[in-house]
Parts: structure tokens; sequence; C-alpha cells
């Protein structure tokens, strides 16, 4: 490489560790050790814990195949709620997040629109299913209006930031032709966020199937109260068969999710 | 049937106390490709925006005549501003179509003004639209591509379907901002062409933003040099010489 | 798309139709729309719903509001401040842990590293299986297991995570280009070598950023763990909502929802900063 230099050693430069990257592991290995110590971590626990690990495992074979009238309700149940919370949160989110691009808005309404969307992010799905619970009692309605919150949390702020990137070139071409508002959003702008737009909305359907199994867990519907139960009263076998449903329904809906995607030109 | 387009006193500042344009008086008749030449920030653009409004004047009339009426485009607002917008095509430097929809589509936005969204949406344009359509792809020599999508096609191929798409408003005047500045030296002659053609055939006045002095000096019937926001020579291409091109170019003190 | 060209009868006028999609397109997407139109109508109508419950929620939901407010404040320091930080620690821990296990996965998943197809399924398996399954779902697995407490819940969270970046780094990896790695293999480099210095220079950037919304997203998720007993904030939440002690509830709410601000405005910075 470079001429000899009068005896001074150069040490190679390629692949050097940065101080900032050690510090950071170093902190990262401390920081470990201190919150398990908090959270009371132990190595006799964890051994137990394998020990309790391994018979809940066979407890959970052979899967109990008996209670199929129960598991089907419960699923049924959950797909429903899936179904009508996506339906609503996209039908709700479209123009909400329409309302929310600050690039085609007023900032008055714009910031009300990102308001709301917010609002309707930060709570875990669980809480607002709580709170709807004791709103509106227990069942599927509960379970169904906390996921439309959800929709509408996570659609509505991707669909305003997707219109906010669009290329402005578009939609003022557009507006030269003299068209109107409608005409403008339908061919200035849907054109350029749909597929992100279809994108989100079958990852929030996916969503939707994944949380509308939990929310029975605290009575909102669906097959998270049979789980719960069946955690309750130690019946793992009838778990094991729940958790492998819900694993194979899920599968499912990707699936289609994909192919639906495929058909809309994603 | 006589049209014009009557521009008075249009000043435009986009910060308070610079303006850019100065108070612009022209008259645009019913025909003939017009070209307005000048250097970056002159306001040529800005002054061609101003004319559909996709830039609000800050004073100043700009008035469209046609038909026996006369609107002042710089006056009207809501509805009466989309109306006479369709009057006016517009065709872009960037070509500013919608990349992920067909050409058809694309020339079919052209009538945007004048369809519901209703309608629009389930893409049931009136077969007199299709029709017209397909016989301005013929034209422009895009007769095959009416099914690809925008973002296949090159660079002179999407300045051909923006000429389409603003043609398609059968409007009074044509417009084009820097139409050939994203184009090879080639192309640029055939769009420029097109667009002289075009406002002959349809017998409409075409008002060309450029700033390639030789396409100007070739294909226009008027120029028109600007300079600091002024207008410093109005004429023929033929009278347009060096002394003028110096006091337009000129890298002087108006910054 | 098509296009089909009529000549009218007496060859005078050339009409030329144009349609948006095929007749065979057209079909698909009326067959989706209709399925969905019908699952939307049997959801419906099989729907279990109270009539009586709906038109009382406006003002059960009144009531509540009313019962929330003022706020407990004082119930902060006893109740609420060692389970935030309980649940912060659920959630970075887990985090952490999470990522330890997900790249061996997400190494494994990758068709282009991973030549193996048995393997590659099995990693798909694995991975799919634990985004399935709700963390809130694994904490009553692991409380079944391990007891109740913060190790359920740490562990919950950790399972859960695995699929979330297992999946998305083996999608970096396989859109990677190919140059580096293919120089790195033809200079002899080892398998581990071309891991370290081929992939995970080029994965690092995506890697931190999917580690980051991961663990945005796994605090939240950790505050609602204590309500089947994992730890963490929950568990106020549960032991509130049982007692029906609404201002308490509003506290923990309110506790919840300010740090997840928190650490929304402390991962915008670090991706501004960093990534």
């Amino acid at each position: 490489m470079t001429a000899a230099s009068s005896g001074a050693a150069r040490t190679s430069t390629a692949f050097r560790v940065d101080l900032w990257t050690r510090a950071l592991a170093v902190l990262l290995v401390a920081y470990v050790v201190y919150a398990s110590m908090q959270l009371g971590f132990s190595w006799d626990r964890f051994v137990s814990g394998l020990d309790n690990g391994a018979r809940f495992l066979s407890r959970m074979f052979p899967p109990d195949l008996s209670k199929m009238d129960i598991l089907w309700k419960g699923i049924s149940e959950s797909l429903q709620i899936a179904v009508l919370a996506s339906v609503a949160g996209i039908l709700i989110s479209l123009p909400l997040g329409l309302m929310g691009a600050r690039n085609l808005m007023p900032s008055w309404l714009s910031w009300t629109a990102r308001s709301i969307v917010a609002v309707c992010r930060s709570l875990h799905p669980v809480i607002v299913a709580i709170l709807f619970v004791k709103a509106v009692g227990f069942g599927a309605l509960a379970g169904t209006l906390a996921l439309v919150v959800a929709s509408i949390g996570f659609i509505g702020k991707l669909f305003s930031e997707a219109i906010e990137e669009i290329s402005e070139k578009q939609v003022e071409a557009i507006r030269a032709t003299g068209a109107s508002f409608p005409n403008l959003i339908l061919f200035g702008v849907l054109p350029q966020v749909l597929s992100r737009f279809i994108g989100f909305s079958t990852y929030q359907l996916d969503s939707n199937l994944r949380n509308s199994t939990m929310v029975g867990i605290v009575g909102a519907g669906g097959i998270g109260g049979a789980l719960f139960s069946a955690f309750q009263r130690f019946d793992y076998d009838f778990v094991f068969t729940i958790l492998a449903t819900i694993v194979i329904i899920i599968v499912i809906g990707e699936m289609l999710a994909n192919y639906v995607k495929k058909v809309f030109y994603v | 049937m006589s049209h014009s387009l009557e521009i008075r006193g249009l000043v435009k500042a986009y910060t308070l106390g610079n303006p850019v344009l100065r108070g612009i008086d022209l008259t645009i008749d019913s025909s003939g490709l017009t070209a307005i030449i000048g250097p970056s920030g002159t306001g040529k653009s800005t002054l061609i925006r101003c004319i559909n409004r996709l830039v609000d004047p800050t004073s100043g009339s700009i008035n469209l005549c046609y038909g026996g009426q006369r609107v002042d485009l710089a006056a009207i607002r809501g509805r009466a501003l989309r109306e006479n917008r369709r009057l006016i095509g517009m065709v872009f430097q960037e070509y500013n179509l919608v990349e992920r929809l067909t050409v058809m589509e694309n020339l079919l936005c052209g009538r945007l003004g004048y369809v519901g969204a209703w309608a629009a949406w389930r893409r049931k344009f009136p077969q007199a639209d299709v029709n017209h359509a397909f016989s301005l792809l013929d034209t422009v020599g895009l007769g095959t591509f009416a099914n690809q999508r925008a973002d296949a096609l090159s660079g002179g191929q999407r300045q051909r379907v923006g000429i389409a798409r603003a043609l398609m408003q059968r409007p009074k005047v044509l417009l084009a901002d820097e139409p050939t500045s994203s184009l090879d030296p080639k192309t640029s002659f055939e769009i420029m062409l097109l667009l002289k053609e075009q406002g002959r055939l349809n017998n409409i006045p075409v008002i060309v933003n450029i700033h390639d002095v030789e396409l100007a000096r070739r294909y226009a019937d008027r120029i028109i040099g600007m300079s600091g926001g002024n207008v410093v020579y109005d004429g023929s291409a033929e009278g347009l010489n060096d002394d003028y091109l110096k006091q337009i170019y000129g890298g002087e003190a108006w910054l | 798309m098509s296009e089909a060209t009529l000549v009218h009868p007496d060859g005078l006028v050339q009409q030329r139709i144009w349609q948006r999609h095929t007749p065979a397109q057209r079909l698909i997407r009326f067959a989706i729309w209709l399925v969905i139109a019908l699952a939307i109508v049997q959801s419906l109508r099989s729907i279990e719903v109270i009539p009586e419950f709906l038109y009382d929620a406006p003002e059960q939901m009144g009531d509540m509001m009313q019962r929330m407010w003022p706020i407990d404040w004082s119930y902060y320091a006893e109740g609420v401040h060692a389970a935030l930080v309980e649940t912060m620690h659920i959630a970075t821990l887990g985090t952490l842990l999470s990522i330890v296990l997900a790249i061996p996965f997400g190494l494994l998943v990758a068709g282009n590293l991973t030549r193996n197809r048995a393997l590659n399924f099995v990693a798909r398996v694995v991975l799919v299986s634990s985004r399935s399954v709700n963390s809130l779902v694994w904490a009553l697995l692991f409380v079944a297991v391990f007891g109740p407490g913060a190790v359920a819940g740490t562990l919950a969270i950790a399972f859960r995570s695995i699929g979330f970046v297992g999946k998305l780094v083996g999608e970096a990896i396989e859109e990677m280009p190919r140059g580096p790695i293919e120089a790195l293999q033809a200079a002899g480099a080892s398998k581990v070598s071309e891991i370290r210095y081929g992939y995970w220079p080029q994965l690092k950037p995506a890697f931190w950023s999917i580690v980051l919304l991961r663990w945005d997203i796994n605090v939240r998720e950790s505050a609602v763990l204590g309500i089947v007993g994992a730890g963490g904030i929950g568990m106020a939440l549960d032991t509130s909502l049982n007692l029906f002690q609404w201002d308490r509830v509003a506290l923990v709410l309110v506790s919840i929802f300010a740090i997840v601000i928190l650490i929304e405005l402390v991962v915008t910075q670090v991706r501004r900063r960093v990534l």
C-alpha cells in the first residue's frame, strides 16, 4: 500500500470497532444484569420454570378435540369481530386519513383529524376493549368497537402520511383541468396512494384477526373467552387446540390477503 | 370565432416588496405560437401559471375573451375558476402524468372538469370523449399505447400524452411551461412541432415558456422576451437580434 | 384492460370501446367484492348484540367518565410508579431477549442465505407461530408455567417479538444486493465472516429501525400484560378496575398514555439522529 514510512507502525483501520459501539454494548449488558435482578430473574427460578414448562408441554399433548362446538362458536365470533371491525375501520379511516393530510387540507381540519387518530392509537386495544365492556356490556360489540378504534389509529395515521408523500405535480396537473375536488382526489391523489392503502388495510385486517382472538380474555367476545377459561381450569390440552386453530386461521388469513393484494395491483 | 387573452398590469410578488412580475401588459390573439423567453427567475413560469391560476396574482387582470364573453381569470374563485380552467390546457415540464394510471386514463383526466365523480370513479366516460381520446392518441402517434401504464413510457412519449390530455379539454388556450426542458434535442423539435400544429389545427393560441432560444426562433410566430419581471421584447422571431438578446439575458444588476 | 373496435353497419361511424379491465379481471374483482359483502352481511346477522346495551351505551360511558374525574393523583407514588418502571424493564428486556432469539431464525428463514428449504420452512413456521399468538396469550402461557410476575411478562414479550423481528430481518436479508456478498465469497471468506462482514453491515440500519419499532410497540404491550398477572402497570389497572376505583383507573390510563408518548418522542429523536 503506502511506501514504508519511517518506522511508525500503522494499525489497520479496516473493520475497526468504534468506541461508541463498544460503550453501547457494555451499557446494554450492564442494563440487562440490573433489570434482570429488578425483575426477579434468577437461575433457580429459571431451572424450576423449565421443569414446569416440560410438564406443561406434556399436558398439552394430545390436544383435546372433544369441544369442537365451543371452539367453533368462539372462532366464528372472532372472525365476525375481525371482519366488521376491519370494514368499519377502513371506511372511517379513508375520509379521516384524507382530512389529516396537511398538504391537501386547511390546518384546523388536518390537526383535528390527526388528533382523533392519535387518540385512537394511543391506548392498547385490550384497554379500549375493557373500557367498551364497561360501557356496552360483555360480548362481541365491545370487541368490535375496540378494534374499530385500533384500526382507525393505525390506518388513519399511515394513510395521512402516505398522502403527504405524494408528488404534488400530478395533483397540480389535475387541478389545471378544472376538475372538481372529488375528481382531484380520485385521479390526482388516490392512484398514488391506493396500493399503500390496500397494504395497510390488509395488514390491519390481519392484525384485527389476531387481536380478535384476544379481546375475549377481558370479556369482549370471541375465542379469547374460551381460551381464558381453559387456562383457569388447567385444560391445557384444549388450550393447545385453540392456539393451533388460531395460528392456522391467521396463516390462511395472510395468504388470502396476499392474493387480494395481487388482484388489486399492489 | 375569435378569442383572446388580455393581460393588464399583472403583478406577482412572492415575498412582500420583491415582485417577480412588475406589471405585465400583453394581448394574445386567437392563433399562433407565442414563445416567452428569458433567464431563470425572471417570471416566465410565474406568468404562465398566473393565467390558469396555479399561482395567484398579487394584482392585475387576466381577461379571457371568447364567444362574446369576457372573464377576468384573476378575479374568479371556486366553481367559476374550475369552469374556466377547463378552457385552458396546460403542458408541464415534467409531464405531470398520473404515473400509475394508463395512458387512456390520463387522457380522460382532461375531461374531469366535465364528468361527475361517481361516473369518473367507475370509468364511465361519455363515448364521444373516448372516441376523441383515441383520435388524439393517433394524432400524437401513440395509437397502440392506450392501455400502457404511464410510467412505462419514455420522456417524449409522456409529453405527447401530456399534450393530448390538454387537448382533450378542447381548450381555448394552450399553455406550455418549459415543455421541452426535460427532453433530448430531437424530441424537443418534435414536441414543438406538435404544439404548433395542434394550435393551428384547433385554431387556438399556444403560449410556450421556453429557455432554448433556437427552438423559440424556429417555431414561434411571436416572441416575448422577459427580463427582470418586465417585457423587454415583443415581436417576431426575425426581429430578435443580438442586442435584444443581450438585453434579455445579460447578467446585469437587475438581480 | 381491453379495447374493441366496432364498425357501424353503414361503415360511417367507427366507435372504439374502452374498458379499464378485461372481462376476466372484472369477474375476479367482482367476486372479491361479493365475498367481502357476504362476509359483512353474515357477520352482521350472526353477531350477538343486545340492543338494550347498545342504546344504553352513551349513558354508561358518560357515567364512567364522570367517575373517573377527578383523577386520583395521590395513588401515583404508592401504586403506579414502581409498576411503570417494571413495565419499562419488561419491555426492554423482552425486546433485547427477542433479538438474541430472533437473529438465528431470521438468518435461517432468508432464502438467499440459507439454501436448505427444510430449514427455511421450519424457521418460517416458528416465526409465524410466534407472531400469531398475542403477547397477552403468551403471557397467559408463561404465567401458567413460571407463575405470576414480571418473568412471565418478559418472556411473553420476547416470544411475541421473535416473529416480528425475525420476519423483517429475513426480508431485509433477502432484498440485499448480492454484490458485496459475492465479493466476500470469491475471496474465500467463511460463512461466519460472510455474515459478519457481508450481511451485517448492510443489515444494520434496517435492523435497528426494526428493533426500535418493536420496542415502541412492546412498551404498549407490556402495559397490559398485568391484566393476566404478568407484571407491570397492568396489574394496577386490573386491581383498580375490579375494585371499581375509577379515579385510580383514570390515573393508570393517563400514566400509560404519558409513557407511550414519551417513548414515541424518544424513538423519533433517535431515528432522526442515528438512522
